[in-house]
Order: C-alpha cells, then sequence, then structure tokens
C-alpha cells in the first residue's frame, strides 16, 4: 500500500509556514519535558564523580550542546546541498534558518568547556585539536550567516552559503575523531569517565536526556526562525495576503 | 545524591562558579534567542499585515 501523504506539497513554503507554526510549540514543550527530569537526574540522581568532584556536572550542558553543533551543522549542509541540487527554495531557508542556533549550541559548548577546563586542566583554553576544530566550527557557522548577510540577492545568498557549509562538513568528522587522532588534554568518549555501573547509568540517562532536550529546542527554534525566514522573503507573495493570522 | 543543603548545593563542592556559570551562560542564550525570535516574528506580522 502507497502512502496517501504527499511529501512534496510540504517543499512548498505556503504549506510549510502554517504546518510549522503548529509544530513550534510541541517541541517547545518537549524540551522542556527533557530538561527538567534531566536536570534532575544531572544535580540529584548522578552522584559526585571521584575525580572531578562537582566539577564534572558541567557534562550535562557540555556535551549535549557540542553533540548538537555538530550534527546543527550536517544538517545545515544537507539543506544547503539540496537547496543548491534542486533549487528548492525552502531547502536553502532551512539551512539559514539553522545556522545561528548551530552557532548558538557551538558558543554554549566552548563556553562550558572553558568553565570545565579551568579547574580541571588549570587553563580557560589550550590550543588542542578538539578545542581548535570546534573553534573552526563557530567561525563556519558565522562565516555562513555573514556571507549570506553580504549578499542582497537571496537566492545568490543560497548558493553562496551552501559552499561554504558543504566544504566546512569536513571540520564534523575532524571534531569528532579528534581525540583519537591527536594528543590532547580533551577527555575521550563521555562514557569511559564511569568508574562503576550505577554511576555509568545515572550519568549516561542525564545526558541522554539533556542531549534530548538540546534537541528539541533546536528544532522549535529553527522552526520558528525559518517562519520568519519566509514571511521576509515571500511578503510579496499572494498567499501571504491570504494567510489567516495576519489577518486583522 | 543528597546535599543536605542549600548552601551546599549552591556551592557543588568549590565549583560553584564554574557549574553555575555554564548553566546560567546557557540558560541566559536560550532565553535571548526566544525572545529575539518572538520578537522578529511579532514585528513581520504586523509590519505585513499593515
Amino acid at each position: 500500500m502507497t502512502s496517501n501523504i504527499n511529501w512534496f506539497k510540504y517543499a512548498s513554503p505556503a504549506t510549510f509556514y502554517p504546518l510549522a507554526g503548529r509544530l513550534v510549540p510541541w517541541f517547545f514543550i518537549a524540551a522542556v519535558l527533557f530538561a527538567v527530569p534531566g536536570i534532575y537526574v544531572g544535580f540529584f540522581v548522578a552522584p559526585t564523580d571521584f575525580q572531578q568532584g562537582e566539577a564534572y556536572r558541567i557534562i550535562f550542558i557540555h556535551v549535549a550542546t557540542a553533540w548538537m553543533s555538530m550534527f546543527l551543522y550536517v544538517v545545515m549542509a544537507f539543506w544547503a546541498g539540496v537547496g543548491l541540487a534542486f533549487n528548492t527554495r525552502l531547502s536553502s531557508m532551512m539551512a539559514s534558518a539553522v545556522a545561528p542556533t548551530g552557532a548558538l549550541m557551538t558558543f554554549i559548548a566552548l563556553w562550558s568547556g572553558a568553565l570545565w577546563g579551568k579547574p580541571m586542566w588549570g587553563a580557560w583554553w589550550v590550543w588542542d585539536a578538539r578545542l581548535t576544530s570546534e573553534l573552526i566550527l563557530l567561525f563556519l557557522y558565522l562565516g555562513f550567516m555573514s556571507l549570506q548577510a553580504a549578499i542582497d540577492d537571496p537566492r545568490r545568498a543560497d548558493k553562496a552559503g551552501a559552499v561554504i557549509a558543504l566544504v566546512g562538513v569536513v571540520n564534523v568528522p575532524i571534531i569528532y575523531f579528534s581525540v583519537q587522532w591527536w594528543n590532547t588534554l580533551h577527555q575521550g568518549a563521555s562514557v569511559s569517565l564511569t568508574r562503576s555501573p550505577s554511576m555509568a547509568a545515572a550519568m549516561l540517562v542525564g545526558m541522554l536526556l539533556m542531549a534530548l532536550a538540546v534537541w528539541m529546542y533546536s528544532i522549535a527554534a529553527t522552526l520558528l526562525r525559518v517562519r520568519c525566514i519566509i514571511l521576509e522573503r515571500e511578503r510579496h507573495s499572494e498567499w501571504i495576503g491570504q494567510l489567516k493570522e495576519l489577518q486583522k | 545524591m543528597n546535599w543536605g543543603g542549600v548552601s551546599a548545593f549552591l556551592a557543588m563542592g568549590g565549583y560553584g562558579g564554574f557549574v553555575w556559570g555554564s548553566y546560567a551562560v546557557a540558560a541566559l542564550c536560550i532565553a535571548l534567542e526566544i525572545a529575539l525570535l518572538a520578537a522578529r516574528h511579532r514585528r513581520l506580522r504586523r509590519s505585513i499585515s499593515n
């Protein structure tokens, strides 16, 4: 049996705009529903780390945002690539909508990393492979955004941005494998931090809940931003004049 | 994890500034992003319906 849903229908900004509007609150609610137990497990269930004391509790925001910073870059590059290949304008708008949230996640990961590095390594920052490649990720997001902002014609901005996004995607596996490929102060995969099974469980659950919360939040923020971008770019088209939410 | 009091919880074993500094800045950034996006959308809707 074939599906009756025509997915291509949603490739049109006119149909996607109201759909995104209906989805946004649900993703915000989902983010809160994951964050509350995530914080609870992270601060009240997970025990003290025997090496790092309480400082390790930064992990719950640090790892979640660091994962998301890499994942969002791949999502951004994917939509930018689809927009470039098929000339679908909504795909390019999605890429532009992901970028600021991706940059924000990268910033939070770097910030929380600095505040974790200071008490554990004695330095806010070191120029090692993991930290440097994550900083490059931030510059890639900012480069994508400023390039698009500098070009007046949106379709040309989409194409130029897509080139940066696609070239920069090579940095994502470099970040991910940097702790294996080079000597680094940065610890390896988080699960190896654990000393006993019970601790592994509580820490892992806290980390996964926070990762899901950040994921849901990123979807909500991206959908909200793509709605703004759609209005900005399509404001003179007929369907926008007929939108119910804009009627007085 | 039993903290045995609010001050012990806030102190985070001497790492309070680092732990809360991470979470506070993250929360602030997220709140700011939501506020900016909501304002941008509201402004757009108003300017289009006029």
